[in-house]
């Protein structure tokens, strides 16, 4: 890439608000040193690269501690509290006992698949940081694709749990990782469609243009696009298996899934990557829909990177709050709403702001005028298309599938505590096929559901 | 020229694991490791893309290829049964194997054959917004057939692979 | 000074050769391969040793409009993507009539 022209905030090499600050300092160092012209550029990515990791090993070890201490208190539980003051020190317990435990690989196990995937399960999200501007100048890479690079990374994730579910070789793991599959395939379209919104409006795809056009006009583009927001949210919670959508691990049916067979480090590996991607898109979701390091005045006083990563734990914090207060959806719950409703949604909202962006670009008004107007439109926009979508469609998606696929094909035997008392109910199901829901009246008898083999009309 | 030392670097030693990875989608048993290695072929490709300094055809690359005609692959593989799942060959193998290296040979020979005229231009900068208007003003009318392709495609694709009992089941 | 080995460039040349070689081994994966899906694998393959061949004139070659040769590798990805679903929802409805993908066994024009 073209070195860029530097821009400095202060010129004390020291100050942190600036990374090129200290790249400056460091190219006059080596300058004076007689030193090549490209270790600066070697010296500084290794020093940016120090950095990232170096944030993602904390944010490995404290995030399994908020993790685990929101949820139990959204749960009305205490959360770990034994080791340590509030239980802080229980992290370092849990990566201690994963590093004593035996490493075991099943003997059927496709082994050189079993154990790259954990790794390559754990590289996107660390790549991911690299290109994410930390701060004004402050970026690893900036790159003019930064939003495709993010995509493709986030998309080669969950080829790596797909690698872990294979290679075990076993039937939970490879329920597993089919699920993770074909949800990518579904959410993929809806998320890429949300950022392309985003692209269009600031007309840029470069992250850091994408934070100086919000301090630019003063305004985070969540509330000129709340709809994006929600469906990129939403897709992006699929794509991390987080608990709504978490069907690829979902230990209470297929016992964990994917990293049903790995145990030790690679576990551990498997659960700090977890955290580690959940980090990355709050990153990806503060910087392009929050305003990244930018918050109206606040980074002339604080450091950019620390308002950053304050706003990554806000988003994180809302990650946190769905897995402690939704329930696990079904796989075609999950597959039908992103097909039903974010696709649609995200095409209209293309439409919407295409036309948004034209009228701006013809009409040449201000941007003191058009903004409030969009963000009221936008906003009015989104809450009519969820209303009208809950009002029409909603119903019939909350229900069994209207076609049963395979669930007709299964013949449950009933209990033998239900088999006694209820001979008649059987005889008006096998003869006329209606639905006998009548023959208890709580709905909790399968066989009064639909559920029993037999001839459907 | 491409003249970088980093570049350079790059390039070959990207080049050299592109190739290896490429040899083992033939060489190895399984179909799945074959796919595998196929999506690091693919990466591969992308990073010879942004050394000719081709950065959004190369996300593009990444995106499309490893992220999602790799995970059709893997679909249609799973959907196949394990009987299948070998990576072998037809009696085609000797034909097959001197035809192409026929016609490596040939297009060696033309690659060292043919002066080209090499243009002494640097790196492309910013390449994603000149492509995005290439698209919208010369080549906007096989950009919009490219979307109708994409369409007969999928409704190709959703129309051959419909279950035909599930059609019956649907329509009573 | 930097030593001499890394004050070399990339020529057209070598750029060329590795589509050549990408291609002869996706040739090869299409022309050998007995699964259905290997033989796709092949095609699809040759499509990238194409898309590096074209982006090589992009970077190198003498034009009037250089960034043409990125156009058209754009549309190549387009067609692959469209192509691979195709191909594949071919496998797979193949192997529903005649359970198999082995291409040695699809050998009657009509069923």
């Amino acid at each position: 890439m073209t070195p860029r022209p530097l821009t400095l905030i202060t010129d004390n090499w020291y100050d942190i608000r600036d990374l090129s600050n200290l790249s400056g300092k460091i190219e006059e160092l080596i300058r004076d040193a007689n030193g090549p012209h490209w270790a600066v550029w070697v010296v500084s990515a290794l020093l940016g690269a120090i950095g990232i990791v170096a944030f993602i090993g904390g944010v490995a070890i404290i995030n399994i501690w908020i993790e685990r201490r929101v949820v139990g208190r959204m749960q009305s539980r205490l959360g770990p509290n034994r080791l340590g003051p509030f239980g802080l020190l229980q992290p370092l317990a849990d990566a201690i006992k994963l590093m004593q435990k035996e490493v075991l690989q099943p003997k059927a196990a496709d082994g050189l698949v079993f154990s790259i995937a954990p790794i390559a399960f754990t590289v996107p999200g660390i790549v991911i940081m690299a290109v994410l501007p930390w701060g004004r100048n402050m970026s690893l890479a900036r790159l003019d694709v930064g939003i495709l690079f993010i995509l493709a990374m986030s998309s080669l994730g969950a080829l790596a749990v797909f690698t872990g579910g294979y290679g075990s070789n076993n039937k939970y793991a490879l329920f597993g990782a089919m699920r993770v599959i074909a949800m990518l395939v579904t959410y993929e379209i809806p998320s890429v469609l949300a950022l392309l919104g985003l692209v269009l409006f600031s007309g840029t795809m470069d992250l850091a243009d994408m934070v100086l056009f919000q301090e630019k006009f003063w305004i985070p583009l969540v509330l000129v696009q709340p709809l994006p927001f929600l469906i990129y949210f939403i897709s992006s919670s699929a794509e991390l298996n987080r608990t709504p959508a978490d069907l690829a691990e979902a230990e209470s049916e297929i016992a964990g899934g994917y990293h049903v067979e790995y145990s030790g480090m690679k576990f551990g590996l498997f659960y700090a990557a977890e955290l580690i991607n959940a980090v990355a898109i709050s990153a990806i979701i503060a910087t392009v829909f929050l305003g990244g390091w930018w918050f109206y005045k606040l980074d002339e006083l604080v450091p950019g990177w620390m308002i950053f990563i304050g706003k990554i734990y806000a988003v994180y914090f809302l990650f946190v709050w769905t897995r402690g207060t939704l329930p696990r959806f079904r796989i075609d719950q999950l597959l039908a709403f992103a097909w039903k409703w974010m696709t649609p949604m995200a095409f209209a909202n293309i439409i919407v702001v295409a036309a948004e962006v034209l009228i701006w670009d013809e009409t040449g008004a201000s941007a003191g005028l058009v903004l409030p107007l969009y963000i009221a439109f936008n906003m009015l926009f989104a809450g009519v298309l969820i209303v009208a979508w809950v009002r029409f469609m909603g119903p019939r998606f909350s229900r069994f599938p209207d076609r049963l696929r395979y669930f007709d094909r299964i013949d449950v035997p009933s209990l033998p505590a239900m088999r006694a008392p209820a001979p008649a109910a059987a005889a008006p199901k096998s003869g006329s096929g209606a639905p006998a829901r009548s023959a208890s009246e709580g709905g909790g008898d399968l066989r009064g559901g639909r559920l029993v083999g037999g001839p459907r009309p | 020229m491409i003249t970088d030392t980093g570049i350079v670097i790059a390039f070959y030693v990207i080049g050299a694991s592109t190739v290896v990875s490429a040899l083992m989608v033939a060489a190895v048993r399984n179909l799945i490791h074959a796919v595998l290695f196929l999506v690091i072929t693919f990466t591969g490709v992308a990073g010879i893309y942004i050394v000719l300094s081709a950065d959004f055809v190369a996300m593009a690359q990444v995106l499309i290829y490893a992220g999602a005609i790799s995970v059709l692959l893997v679909f249609a593989v799973m959907l196949t049964p394990t009987g299948d799942r070998r990576n072998a060959e037809t009696s085609f193998q000797a034909p097959a194997l001197v035809l192409a290296g026929l016609l490596l040979a040939v297009v060696v020979f033309v690659i060292y054959d043919t002066d080209w005229r090499i243009a002494s231009r640097g790196q492309f900068t910013t390449t994603a917004s000149s492509l995005g208007r290439a698209f919208f003003s010369p080549y906007v009318v096989p950009f919009e057939v490219a979307s109708v392709l994409l369409v007969a495609a999928m409704v190709g694709a959703i129309i051959l692979t419909q279950d035909e009992d599930e059609e019956a089941g649907h329509a009573a | 000074m930097l030593p001499e080995v890394l004050l070399a460039t990339v020529p057209l040349e070598h750029v060329l050769i590795l589509g050549a070689i990408l291609f002869a081994i996706g040739l090869y994966l299409a022309l050998s391969k007995r699964n259905a899906i290997g033989v796709l694998m092949g095609i699809e393959l040759m499509l990238n040793a194409v898309n590096v061949t074209l982006l090589a004139f992009s970077r190198y070659v003498v034009s009037p409009r250089p960034l043409d040769g990125q156009v058209f590798a754009i549309f190549v990805i387009t067609v692959a993507a469209g192509e691979a679903a195709v191909a594949l929802a071919l496998a797979v409805a193949i192997y529903r009539h005649r359970e198999t993908v082995n291409i040695d066994e699809i050998d009657v024009l009509r069923w």
